[in-house]
């Protein structure tokens, strides 16, 4: 027997890297993802086109602007597939010429770039999508909601009704903050003798979240008007509208703001009461200087958004006659056979809600650096 | 050349005189007969103690043993089912509690801090003087002031609690309480919640309590602090008072088993 071999079984790396498959380059997968862009953007520039052809008069330079910007980003998604094609090709020269690892971070590119087909390819496919509905039928989709001389005849009125929603609003929102925080701080009335009270908000809340708000405005405004409610002749006709649309509107989000200071002031631990109670707070101090301070800043998201609902809901107050903006928006659909004015009613609401919600944002960013990080 | 040092909290402290025994004055907070119970848990199965004014009385027990329910009781943050409760002669458990002398004579410090984080510092001390003793805010503020640099924080009195470390959060509470001015002090496990390494701020500014003479109660698993400064120490299990005694009598020659145990097992963790 000669002198015999000593067979090293191989080491984990050693078996891997005779089994593993070479650099997979990405290159049949980055030129399908290329066709895939190139057709989409085609698609796009031709929903585009068409959009810009259904003006009869000729498109208004505004538009012209919008549709070749559109059409521009639209280039991001071939332009990608290129990049994805260019990567994997490199991929490939570099596994040919023996450098694995090189390759492998250029294939890695290739499929990022697929990535970046699909993801702008979807946005595009979703813009030629709605262009293509707006546009469609010889632009009489665009025609029904957005005409520019209607808008510009509508707009005035629009506005100044749009200010009596904003005054229900104002108005609501005040009471609402006031009157949520008593039913609140009635629910947490300790005690068997609190019990009847505690009874009565717990109802409350329950009813007024269970009621449609339409039908707490119907019921409201006018069967206080018809039952001629004492001191309710004090106010002008006009006034007495306005404040009953506000009394119906507060019942209704009332009862959603207690649940929103309730789960607020629940959230705080009960460690924070025993330690202003063992300091001699009453009760009540204990609720005013601790548990409402803080709950207060947990419950500004949940009621941010209960205002946003309210702010909306304004427009409930056209069904009992009021002329707020959805009412007078439907004045202008009648005159002009067109949406057109209801659409612009819309665009105020989100002028007005928008801006609430980035400003609500803004002040928990702050709050929570200056209570953190300083 | 004006150099005010604030006092540097870690500065070891002389432990109090060991044969001053307060125990002859009169009781200051006595529990008689103490049962409590959470629903099904009889938490504190009868416990009868006396606590004399400016003792300092330790307990000490396995979590769950009952000493910070005990502590608690004594401020009427919790009710007791049965026995009685006195600070200061005057009743501290059962409906006639005068809740608010209770808790103008009795300060708590808690193991998590409890500050207000919505407050600053400052705020935080001077909010129970101002409100419940009706100080005006100056006289307040002076009151915090001198509090805060006592225990070397006067530059924090405008930060938000959430700032400072642990060690300083609990010094602010206990500054906190002693705002108020109290004749007792329930200290409940203080510093467990703490980095090891700043435990000694907090233990330091208790020794100061200590030696101004100040009653103390606390509910500690700190033993070596407890043995430096209690004048007693109440070995507690299961809701009873297994043994009550002098440092010396309970780490030296412990009679009661299960504080033997207890013992051994604090002993073979510091090994470890």
């Amino acid at each position: 027997m000669t002198e015999s071999t000593v067979t090293v079984p191989p080491t984990a790396p050693e078996r891997l890297r005779a089994t593993r498959p070479r650099v997979r380059t990405r290159l049949g997968s980055s030129v399908v993802s290329l066709a895939v862009a190139v057709a989409v953007v085609a698609l796009t520039w031709w929903s585009l086109l068409a959009f810009r052809a259904s003006f009869a008069d000729g498109a208004p330079w505004p538009v012209t602007v919008v549709v070749a910007v559109l059409a521009a980003a639209g280039l991001a998604v071939p332009a990608s597939g290129v990049l994805a094609v260019q990567a994997a090709l490199r991929a490939r020269s570099l596994d040919r010429a023996g450098q694995h690892a090189t390759a492998r971070v250029a294939a890695a590119r290739a499929r990022d770039m697929q990535w970046y087909v699909l993801g702008f390819g979807l946005t595009a496919l979703v813009v030629a999508f709605l262009t293509f509905l707006i546009g469609t039928n010889d632009g009489s989709v665009r025609e029904v909601f957005f005409r520019w001389d209607i808008t510009k005849k509508s707009f005035r009125g629009l506005a100044e009704a749009f200010w009596l929603n904003i005054k229900i609003f104002m108005a609501t929102e005040v009471l609402v903050l006031v009157w949520a925080l008593l039913v609140a701080v009635v629910r947490r009335i300790p005690g068997r003798a609190g019990a009847p009270i505690r009874f009565l908000a717990v109802a409350y809340v329950d009813v007024f979240r269970g009621l449609p708000a339409i039908l707490v405005l119907t019921l409201v405004v006018f069967g206080f008007q018809l039952a001629k409610l004492p001191g309710l002749s004090l106010l002008a006709p006009e006034q007495q509208l306005f404040w009953l649309v506000v009394l119906a509107l507060t019942l209704v989000y009332g009862a959603y703001v207690a649940e929103v200071y309730r789960a607020g002031m629940d959230s705080i631990h009960w460690s924070q009461s025993a330690a202003a109670r063992s300091l001699g707070l009453s009760q009540g101090q204990t609720l005013r200087y601790v548990i409402i301070p803080q709950g207060v800043r947990r419950m500004v998201p949940p009621l941010l958004n209960d205002f946003i609902g309210l702010q909306k809901d304004t427009a409930l107050a056209s069904v009992v006659g009021t002329v707020e903006v959805f009412n007078k928006a439907n004045l202008y659909k009648s005159q002009f056979f067109n949406l057109t004015a209801v659409a612009v009613a819309g665009l105020l609401f989100l002028i007005m809600t928008i801006p609430l919600a980035r400003f609500t944002d803004w002040l928990i960013r702050r709050d929570q650096q200056r209570m953190q990080v300083g | 050349m004006t150099v005010t040092d604030p006092i540097d909290p870690i500065d070891p402290i002389d432990p109090i005189d060991p044969t001053d025994q307060p125990g002859q004055l009169a009781p200051y907070v006595e529990f008689a007969g103490v049962h409590k119970h959470y629903g099904p848990n009889h938490v504190l199965r009868g416990i009868d103690l006396d606590i004399g004014h400016h003792e300092v009385v330790c307990f000490i027990g396995a979590s769950g043993c009952g000493k910070s329910t005990l502590l608690r009781c004594v401020n009427a943050l919790e009710e007791i089912q049965q026995g009685q409760i006195r600070v200061a002669g005057e009743a501290a458990s059962g409906p006639g509690v005068d809740v608010d002398f209770l808790r103008r004579v009795v300060g708590i410090v808690f193991q998590g801090y409890n500050l207000f984080p919505h407050m600053t510092v400052l705020r935080n001390i001077t909010l129970a003087p101002t409100k419940v003793l009706k100080l005006p805010e100056a006289e307040a503020r002076g009151r915090a002031m001198t509090l805060l640099e006592r225990i070397g924080l006067a530059d924090k009195a405008n930060e938000y609690p959430d700032r400072l470390s642990g060690g300083q959060q609990q010094r602010v509470a206990i500054a906190r309480a002693l705002a108020m001015e109290p004749e007792v002090m329930l200290l409940d496990e203080i510093t467990s919640a703490l980095d090891p390494a700043l435990v000694g701020e907090v233990l330091a500014m208790v020794r100061e309590l200590v030696e101004e003479g100040m009653t103390i109660l606390m509910a500690t698993h700190e033993m070596g602090f407890a043995r430096d400064v209690a004048n007693r120490i109440c070995f507690m299990s299961e809701g009873n008072l297994a043994e009550v005694g002098t440092p010396d009598e309970i780490f030296h020659d412990p009679r009661d088993e299960r504080l033997r145990t207890f013992l051994r097992r604090v002993t073979e963790a510091r090994r470890m």
